[in-house]
């Protein structure tokens, strides 16, 4: 079926935000039961039966299988009889994890995940064993006939207490739209018990009037079942704003036939039956009152951020075009134009804001990522989380998964001590990591700070002579020793773990956070913790940076690495072997790297006219970078290099200036770095 | 009868022909974007020489390469003279730094002769075929996947 297939990257795309509730409402489940509330027991429970209702349409058996069993537990937990304890909450999670990955595989067309047939068991013998032998009688009112797939229901004849029901289902133009399936629907329904359906078409128009977006069919059905109303319910509860849905409960089975409404002769738009109720579950409270949002496929905001960049130089020419006009200030146009750069500055705001999205979704990945590594440490961690809503650019959350992965990682296993070594400590036996981020000044900060027993700098010291990466007995401060965690080939566990083991290091994550144009520091105090602080740009789009003259070229530099600027004039420069130049700054001997030459470009003018600027790398180390001149300090929108030519050292991406021509971005990073490389001896004269 | 069955072979194709120095050469239409004149680039470092910068069209970065110095003809002193060749190629965007786009001509498959084994100066590699013009010129057609930089770029 052509039109199933494409609906199913809508629902997986649906998915995503159901998992995303569903690990929300877990998340509350231990608190709001202690205050007797079920709220997100219900939330939990309606996001697992959606996954369900959507897998059966789309044919996805094991997935079905699974929420079933999933529910079923659920339902236990939310009927009161199963206690959300310590043990059944391990057992959820670890579940709700499994449910994960089998979308992902239903997604991806491979197979299930190795976990699901323990897990299966593990919360079937919840199931079981949960309700206990004790408490069933209290609930003997409840439904607790749970396994809807079993096939041998009892014969519905057979049953004196089972009541009848008539139900209508008249289903809207989203409905079909949605891509539901009536026919799903009433199956189900005849699934409960006897069934008897009729189609009411007196409702369809006639072929020359027929309007689309007006269904005229309605369904009656009369059902015996010894299921209770909110069983039937259930099966509409995921179509519920898309039909409209009355279930009558009959006096007695028997009577049925006669209530049922005459088929023919209906109107379009049916009184309402006596006693109609809605299809939600009577306990549900109102959904979270959530702003409307719609989906908008990323290439048209993509489209929409590349014009806005295209407006916001444009109007950069105009505005050049005009000043060298030789316009006086005070002129109309001069105040118009003043106008759109404000307005192009609003529009640019408010269009990277579409992109903008909480970082809640990767916040709450790294509460799977700490169970598990957790369970495989052995060791007892909570993660705890704030500032979760704090928006960044979708890209910059999407690349944000893997460093964030891995450094959650590394704290489970190399930052919170075993849980022994914490009770001798007098620490609580539960390591505790917190994740957090901020917005301040432009940027987003995020942190991971751990309360184990900080970096063991002797050890980092021996481990990093014994690799060669510094010299035996070198001169280093404490801040230098903690920055050798990030050098490549650099992993302090002796045995290689199998958690954040692999192979690679923290230097794999600070670079993938440089490429986001962003930074990582570290800061660790022994016996209290280590902490990660993570500076991230809002936006991969814009950049803020100081425009320079560099021989005949035209260069920007981002201000995020910029300390300070230092004209050349009084500065003592001291020559250090045959090329190298070091300046004094504030106690400090800094190496001076010439842009121009260091480029290829043809030299500008000497030594004693010009400008350093002075910026500093992720590792505290720092450099003067000779120009020319200082021209301007501004927004620049970020152009990609690579598209249609390729990386080149030095240089992160281009801009377009306000004259149309391309000025190059550079990466003080990997300038300083390289220049570090060339000369060791100097740099750590520098840095000593 | 015969003459109507080869106008309508597959086996024609339009070719645009530039001038580098004074020698004629061709590409295929259908990766030609644009040609416009030559404006200031930016100059790249560490780019190989044959790459003379980047300009800007209409928002992207687009990087030009001198064609004659591909060629192994010399470096190109561009004026505004010059012509820039825009061609796409796959995902990529490049410039083509020629002197003149001299006409827009159909050829057909036949007359694409292979290049004759002379011992070059690096020129042959870059291209596939040869054409032999009525007027007695030869037209050259070059290969853009050798001429173009490269996503991985060249960079010494």
């Amino acid at each position: 079926m052509a039109d199933i297939d494409t609906l199913r990257p809508a629902f997986f795309e649906e998915c995503e935000d159901l998992l995303a509730r569903m690990a929300e409402g877990l998340a509350r489940i231990p608190e709001a039961a202690g205050r007797q509330d079920l709220d997100p027991v219900h939330d939990v429970f309606r996001a697992v039966h959606s996954i369900k209702g959507g897998a059966g349409a789309f044919g996805l058996a094991s997935l079905v299988n699974f929420a079933h069993a999933f529910e079923t537990v659920l339902d236990l937990m939310r009927a009161g009889s199963l206690p959300a304890d310590g043990a059944a909450m391990h057992t959820l999670l670890r579940a709700s994890d499994v449910l994960s990955d089998m979308v992902a595989a239903a997604r991806d067309g491979q197979d299930d995940p190795a976990q699901m047939a323990a897990l299966l068991l593990e919360l079937d013998l919840l199931a079981d064993g949960g309700p206990g032998d004790t408490v069933e009688p209290d609930f003997g009112f409840q439904p607790v006939k749970l396994d809807l797939l079993a096939f041998d229901l009892p014969e519905p004849d057979a049953q004196p207490d089972g009541a009848g029901f008539a139900v209508t289902l008249i289903p809207t133009a989203g409905l079909y739209a949605t891509g539901h399936e009536p026919l799903s629907l009433l199956r189900a329904l005849a699934d409960l018990g006897a069934a008897e359906v009729t189609a009411d078409l007196s409702g369809v128009a006639p072929l020359a009037a027929l309007d689309l977006a007006r269904p005229g069919l309605c369904w009656r059905t009369r059902i015996t079942t010894p299921e209770a109303e909110d069983q039937i319910a259930a099966i509409f509860d995921f179509v519920g704003d898309l039909a409209d849905v009355t279930i009558t409960r009959l006096a007695h089975a028997d009577e049925a036939p006669e209530s049922t409404p005459p088929v023919p002769q209906l109107t379009l738009v049916p009184a309402p039956k006596p006693e109609p109720r809605t299809a939600r579950p009577s306990a549900e409270a109102a959904p979270h009152a959530a702003p409307a949002t719609i989906r908008v496929n990323l290439d048209r905001v993509d489209r929409l951020i590349n014009q806005i960049g295209e407006l916001v130089i444009m109007e950069a020419m105009l505005s050049q075009a005009i000043s060298s006009a030789g316009l006086r200030d005070d002129s109309d146009i001069t105040g118009s134009l003043e106008g759109i750069k404000q307005l192009a500055a609003n529009i640019q705001e408010s269009v990277m804001s579409i992109r903008a999205q909480p970082l809640k979704s990767v916040f709450q990945r790294m509460e799977r990522i700490t169970r598990e590594a957790a369970d495989a440490t052995g060791k007892q961690v909570r993660l705890v989380t704030a500032g979760e809503m704090t928006e960044v650019d979708k890209t910059v959350i999407e690349r944000l998964v893997d460093p964030l992965t891995h450094m959650i990682r590394n704290s489970v296993d190399h930052g919170i001590e075993a849980t022994g070594n914490r009770l001798a400590a007098g620490k609580p036996a539960e390591g505790v990591i917190t994740l957090s981020a901020a917005h301040r000044s432009g940027r987003v900060i995020i942190e991971v700070v751990d309360d184990g027993a900080g970096i063991n700098r002797s050890r980092v010291r021996e481990i990093a002579e014994e690799r060669g990466l510094i010299a035996p007995g070198a001169q280093l401060s404490p801040a230098e020793i903690d920055n050798l965690l990030f050098m490549p080939g650099f992993s302090s566990k002796e045995e290689v773990s199998a958690l954040s083991g692999r192979g690679v290091g923290l230097d794999v994550v600070r670079r993938e956070i440089q490429s986001l144009g962003g930074r990582v520091s570290i800061q660790s105090s022994p016996g209290l913790g280590t902490s990660f602080t993570i500076a991230l740009p809002l936006t991969l789009a814009v950049l803020e940076g100081m425009l320079i003259g560099v021989g005949r070229e035209t260069m920007v530099l981002p201000i995020s690495s910029i300390i300070e600027t230092l004209g050349l004039g009084n500065l003592q420069i001291h020559r250090l072997g045959r090329s190298g130049r070091v300046i004094a700054n504030r106690g400090e001997m800094i190496p001076i790297i010439d842009l121009a030459e260091c480029f290829g470009f043809e030299a500008g003018q000497d030594d004693e006219r010009g400008v350093l600027i002075l910026v500093e790398c992720d590792s505290g180390r720092r450099a003067a970078l000779a120009a020319d001149r200082i021209f301007d300090q501004r927004q620049v929108v970020i152009k990609s290099l690579e598209d249609n030519y390729g990386a080149v050292p030095g240089i992160s991406a281009a801009t377009i200036l306000g004259d149309g021509r391309i000025a190059l971005i550079v990466d003080p990073e990997e300038l300083v770095e390289r220049a570090a490389k060339e000369a060791p001896s100097l740099s750590l004269a520098a840095n000593g | 009868m015969q003459q109507m069955i080869l106008q309508n072979t597959a086996n024609q194709s339009d070719f645009v022909c530039f001038r580098i120095g004074e020698q004629d050469y061709c590409i295929e239409i259908d990766v030609v974007r644009e040609i416009r004149g030559w404006t200031p680039a930016t100059v790249l470092p560490y780019a190989p020489r044959h790459v003379t910068g980047v300009i800007n069209l209409r928002g992207a970065v687009v990087a030009v390469v001198d064609l004659a110095a591909r060629l192994g003809l010399g470096r190109t002193d561009p004026t505004p003279r010059h012509v820039v060749i825009i061609v796409a190629l796959g995902s990529q965007t490049v410039g083509l730094l020629a002197d003149v786009v001299s006409e827009i001509m159909r050829i057909d498959e036949a007359a694409m002769k292979p290049v004759p084994d002379v011992a070059s100066d690096g020129t042959s590699g870059f291209i596939t075929n040869v054409i032999t013009l009525e007027d007695g010129r030869m037209l050259r057609r070059l290969d853009l996947g050798t001429v173009l930089p490269g996503k991985d770029s060249e960079a010494a």
